[in-house]
C-alpha cells in the first residue's frame, strides 16, 4: 500500500456563517494523482487553500507527512500552488520567475541556471528564458506557472483549475502533459477542477465534493461505473437518473416496469434512485426489449448519435452509433449489469443534485 | 476654440514676456534680460524660500505616498459598502475648498497649541496630499491578482519580502504618478500654507505674496514663471506615467 503523506482530519470552514467545508476528511497518498471534483462553490478551492495554508480551518487539522501543519504559513510549507490566472509576476521575464522561489532559499547561480534549464525542458518551453511572460500566450503562462512551482522541488504540487482558461484542444493537450510531468516528476498532485472530463482522464483518485461534504472518492472507473449517490452519477457524466422500487434482489422496477439487475440487498419494495447511462440504453426493434416508446429527438455528437425516447411519459436518453429516426417506435433493452441502484438521500443535505454550474 | 485657448494661457505668456523685459516700467518693452533671473538667485530669502518649498514638496508627498498606498492595502481589505464610505471621506479634502482646509487646520493646530512654523505646513501638506496618491493608487491596487502575493508566499517568501518583490512593482507606475501629483499639488499650494506658515517660514507662493503686497517687483513675474515652468513639466510627468502604466496594463490584457 502506498504511503499517507497528508490527511486533512474532520476539518470544518465557515466564512461569515455560511458552512463551506462540514467535517471534511480526506487522506491522500505518496505519487498519487487526486483530482477534487464537484460543481462551484462545493468547498473545493477552500479545501485547496486549507492545503496551501492560506486559510486555516476553523476545527479539524492538517497533517502532512506526520507533522502537523495546520499553523504552518504558506512559506513555510512544501508544497507548491498553481493558481488558477497563474499569478505570474508580470514585471520579471520567464526565468526570473521561474527563479523566484529558489533565489529567496538562497541557491547558487549555477544550481539556479540548471533548474530554469531543466523546468524549461520540462514544460516544453526551452529557449524562452528572456521572453516577457506578458507576450506568452495562455497555454504558455500556464507552463511557466508549473515550471515556476516544480523548480522548488515540492513534495506535492497544488493546481486550482488550472486549464480553465485554455480552449478545449489545448485543455486536453495540456491533460495528457500533466499526466506526462508528474510521472517524470514522482509527486503528488492535487487537482481541482470542476471539469468531470479532465477528473476522469487524468486521475488515480477522484474526491467528488458537494456543498462541503465528499460526496464520493475512489477510482475514476468507480466513480463512472458506480456512483453511490444521485448527485455523483448525475454530475460525472450523463445519465439517466429515475426513480425506482427496489423489489427484491436483482430485480427492480421503473414507472412500474420490471428491469433485471444484479444489485442485492437494498430491502424489499424499497424506493431508490436508479441510474442508467446513455451508452447503456440499448434501442431494439419492437418486441425484442423491455419497453417500448417513441423517439422524440435525434442529436448528432460526433461520436455518436443522442436519441430521445419517450417511454409513458418518461424521457430516456440512449447513445449509440447507430441512428433511429424521430416518430419510430422502438424497445429499450439494458442489460442487468449496467442498471445500477443507489439509496435515495437521508437528508437534505445529500440532496444536493441541482449543480449551479 | 482658440479663443478659450488665448483667454486661458495670454495671462500666463504675458508673465513670462514680462520676466525678460529690461524695463521696470510694465508698459514698455525696454529689451530682453535675465537680469531679474539672476536677482532672484542671489536673494537669499528667495533662496530659503524655494529651499522650503521643495523640502516640503518631497517630504510630504514621501511621507503621503506612504500612508497613502497602505490606506489602500487596508481599503481594499474592507467590505465593499465600508470601502466606498471611506473613499467618499477620504475624496472630500480634495473638493473642499483650500481656504477651508486652510482655516481648518489654523484652528486645529491653535486648540492643539502646536507651534506654527515647518512642522506645521508640511503636517498640513501631507494631509491635503494622501488623497492624491489614494486616488491614484487605488485603482492599481484593486485591478492586481491578488493571487501574485500568495503566488510569492507560495513559492517560500516572507510577507514584506513578497510584498516588495511582487507587489509594489506591479503597483509602482500608479505610486510614482500619485506621488508626482501630490509634489506637485504641495509645489502649487499657497492658501493652505498661508494659514498654517505662521512668521518666520516663506515657501515661494507665500514669498511671492508677502513681495506684491509691498509693490510688484520684476523678480516675482520671474519666479512666477519658474513655477509654472516646474509645474507644467510635472503634469507632462504625471501624465507619461499614467500613459505607460496604463499602456502596460493594456498589454496584459
Amino acid at each position: 500500500m502506498k504511503n499517507e503523506l497528508i490527511h486533512l482530519n474532520h476539518i470544518s470552514k465557515s466564512y461569515n456563517g455560511k458552512v463551506v467545508l462540514d467535517d471534511l476528511d480526506l487522506i491522500i497518498h505518496e505519487n498519487e494523482f487526486v483530482t477534487i471534483l464537484g460543481p462551484s462553490g462545493c468547498g473545493k478551492t477552500t479545501t485547496l487553500r486549507i492545503l496551501a495554508g492560506f486559510e486555516t480551518p476553523d476545527i479539524g487539522s492538517v497533517i502532512f507527512s506526520g507533522k502537523d501543519i495546520t499553523n504552518l504559513p504558506p512559506n513555510k510549507r512544501q508544497l507548491n500552488t498553481v493558481f488558477q490566472n497563474y499569478a505570474l509576476f508580470t514585471h520579471m521575464n520567464v526565468a526570473e520567475n521561474i527563479a523566484f522561489g529558489l533565489k529567496i532559499k538562497k541557491q547558487s547561480r549555477s544550481y539556479i541556471e540548471d533548474k530554469i534549464q531543466y523546468a524549461l525542458k520540462l514544460v516544453g518551453l526551452e529557449g524562452f528564458e528572456k521572453r516577457s511572460v506578458n507576450n506568452l500566450s495562455g497555454g504558455q503562462q500556464q507552463r511557466v506557472a508549473i515550471a515556476r512551482a516544480i523548480v522548488n522541488e515540492p513534495r506535492v504540487l497544488l493546481l486550482d483549475e488550472p486549464l480553465g482558461a485554455l480552449d478545449l484542444k489545448l485543455r486536453q493537450d495540456m491533460q495528457y502533459e500533466l499526466i506526462r510531468m508528474k510521472n517524470e516528476l514522482s509527486i503528488t498532485f492535487i487537482y481541482v477542477t470542476h471539469d468531470q472530463q479532465e477528473a476522469l482522464t487524468m486521475s488515480d483518485t477522484i474526491v467528488v465534493m458537494n456543498q462541503g461534504y465528499i460526496q464520493q472518492m475512489g477510482t475514476p472507473e468507480e466513480i463512472y461505473n458506480e456512483p453511490e449517490n444521485a448527485f455523483v452519477a448525475d454530475f460525472i457524466g450523463d445519465s439517466n437518473l429515475f426513480p425506482g422500487i427496489f423489489v427484491r434482489d436483482e430485480m427492480i422496477t421503473i414507472d412500474g416496469v420490471p428491469f433485471a439487475c444484479v444489485d442485492t440487498g437494498f430491502g424489499t419494495n424499497k424506493p431508490v434512485d436508479i441510474v442508467i447511462r446513455p451508452e447503456d440504453v440499448d434501442l431494439v426493434p419492437c418486441g425484442q426489449g423491455t419497453v417500448s416508446g417513441v423517439v422524440t429527438d435525434l442529436i448528432f455528437k460526433g461520436v455518436h448519435y443522442e436519441m430521445c425516447v419517450d417511454v409513458n411519459g418518461r424521457e430516456w436518453v440512449s447513445q449509440s452509433t447507430m441512428p433511429c429516426a424521430v416518430g419510430e417506435e422502438v424497445d429499450i433493452s439494458v442489460h442487468p449489469f449496467n442498471i445500477q441502484v443507489m439509496n435515495k438521500p437521508e437528508s437534505e443535505d445529500e440532496e444536493a443534485v441541482k449543480t449551479d454550474d | 476654440m482658440a479663443l478659450i485657448f488665448l483667454f486661458m494661457y495670454a495671462p500666463i505668456a504675458l508673465l513670462i514676456v514680462q520676466s525678460f523685459n529690461k524695463s521696470k516700467s510694465r508698459g514698455r518693452w525696454g529689451g530682453f534680460t535675465f537680469e531679474w533671473y539672476g536677482s532672484l538667485f542671489s536673494d537669499e530669502s528667495i533662496i530659503e524660500a524655494f529651499t522650503n518649498t521643495i523640502t516640503l514638496a518631497l517630504l510630504s508627498s514621501l511621507i503621503a505616498v506612504v500612508l497613502g498606498t497602505a490606506a489602500c492595502i487596508f481599503l481594499t481589505k474592507l467590505k465593499k459598502r465600508t470601502r466606498s464610505i471611506l473613499m467618499g471621506v477620504a475624496n472630500v479634502p480634495m473638493l473642499n475648498a483650500d481656504i477651508v482646509t486652510g482655516i481648518s487646520f489654523m484652528l486645529l493646530f491653535i486648540t492643539l497649541r502646536i507651534e506654527f512654523g515647518y512642522s506645521t505646513i508640511l503636517l498640513a501638506h501631507i494631509t491635503f496630499n494622501i488623497p492624491y496618491v489614494i486616488l491614484n493608487v487605488m485603482p492599481s491596487y484593486r485591478d492586481l491578482n491578488p493571487h501574485i502575493y500568495e503566488a510569492a508566499l507560495d513559492l517560500g517568501a516572507s510577507p514584506a519580502y513578497a510584498f516588495f518583490k511582487t507587489v509594489l512593482p506591479e503597483i509602482l507606475p500608479a505610486i510614482l504618478s500619485g506621488g508626482l501629483m501630490a509634489f506637485t499639488m504641495s509645489i502649487d499650494d499657497f492658501i493652505i500654507t498661508h494659514f498654517t506658515a505662521g512668521a518666520g517660514v516663506q515657501t515661494l507662493s507665500t514669498k511671492i505674496y508677502s513681495e506684491v503686497k509691498l509693490g510688484i517687483k520684476p523678480e516675482m513675474y520671474a519666479l512666477s514663471s519658474m513655477i509654472f515652468l516646474a509645474v507644467l513639466i510635472l503634469l507632462i510627468l504625471v501624465n507619461r506615467v499614467q500613459g505607460s502604466s496604463r499602456k502596460a496594463q493594456e498589454e496584459e490584457v
